[in-house]
């Protein structure tokens, strides 16, 4: 039988690998960039879980708004970076301090 | 074990083991592949638990839109990706131990709440209830969230125009159609009159 708490592990092993991937590819902008992207969808998993175990649709209305912001901050990211990538020809996160003004 | 369980432990361990790929991969392109792929079988995952119009959502807005930019700006980017790899090595033991604690400390809390908390014995998840799903969020969303849902629209406009102008750029001496000009042009503007020496010619 599968409960709440299996889809809560499966949403915290996902998030867990999105923070260990921002920890290991700390120079590669782009990995870690991906890796915020499956740590929202953990966040989506466990929300929709809680909205089907608790029968409150008001769950998914919410996943539905992290979706939103999660592809706005993709599209402004990946902005951000093309623009950096253009200044520098390179895209290492670790000298990213010239971007201050 | 019935079907629904197969097939929650089979979507699981597919989406773990993507994630994974995600993190480890030493090409980005395959990263961004593993994304995708981790981001079908979550979508299968919201099916399992009765949440289709979100499942759907997931597929056209992040593999056919984000997961296709990620893709567009790996392969856009002229980087090495062999020297932002260094370091990988060095931060595995700290990064392991980190991800090891954060897991199990989360896998209790969710032990707990599947055992005590708010949901407690409430049993799976009712897929047909009175409506059907799409129609359910239609409901709630266009109603009592009608203010978010503008305001989610406002979020993407800004981001949307934000991105347009960090990515723009106005390259000297590339020859554009300037309408203003070519409507204000008369023929007293547009053309003049020379005269010629016999044997000279123009030299302009």
């Amino acid at each position: 039988m599968i409960g709440l708490s299996h889809y809560l592990t499966v949403a915290a092993i996902l998030f867990t690998i999105g923070v260990f991937g921002i920890f290991v590819n700390r120079k590669n902008v782009i990995i870690i960039m991906m890796s915020i992207e499956l740590i929202l969808l953990a966040v989506n998993i466990n929300l929709v879980a809680f909205s089907a175990y608790l029968h409150d649709v008001s769950g998914q209305i919410f996943a539905m708004f992290v979706l939103t912001v999660a592809a706005a901050e993709a599209a402004v990211g990946l902005a951000i970076l093309v623009t950096f990538f253009r200044n520098r020809g390179d895209i290492a996160v670790d000298d990213a301090s010239m971007m201050k003004g | 074990m019935n079907l629904q369980a197969i097939a929650f432990y089979v979507l699981s361990v597919i989406t773990v083991v993507s994630a994974l790929g995600v993190v480890s991969a030493r090409n980005p392109v395959h990263s961004v592949l593993y994304l995708i792929l981790s981001f079908f079988t979550a979508a299968g995952l919201f099916v399992l638990l009765g949440a289709e119009f979100l499942a759907m959502l997931l597929i056209v807005v992040y593999v056919g839109a984000v997961a296709v930019l990620f893709l567009f700006v790996v392969m856009m980017l002229d980087v090495d990706f062999g020297s932002l790899r260094e370091g990988f090595v060095r931060y595995l033991p700290i990064g392991g131990v980190v991800a090891a604690v954060l897991v199990v400390e989360m896998v209790l809390v969710a032990t707990a709440v599947g055992e005590q908390g708010a949901a407690k014995g409430s049993g799976a998840p009712d897929i047909l209830l009175d409506a059907p799903n799409t129609e359910q969020i239609g409901r709630v969303l266009y109603t009592d969230y009608i203010y978010f849902f503008q305001a989610a629209g406002m979020v993407l406009l800004v981001a949307m125009i934000g991105a347009i102008v960090l990515t723009l750029r106005h390259r000297p001496g590339v020859k554009r159609q300037s309408v203003m000009d070519q409507v204000a042009r008369t023929p007293a503007k547009g053309m003049r009159i020379v005269q010629v020496k016999t044997g000279e010619g123009i030299s302009e």
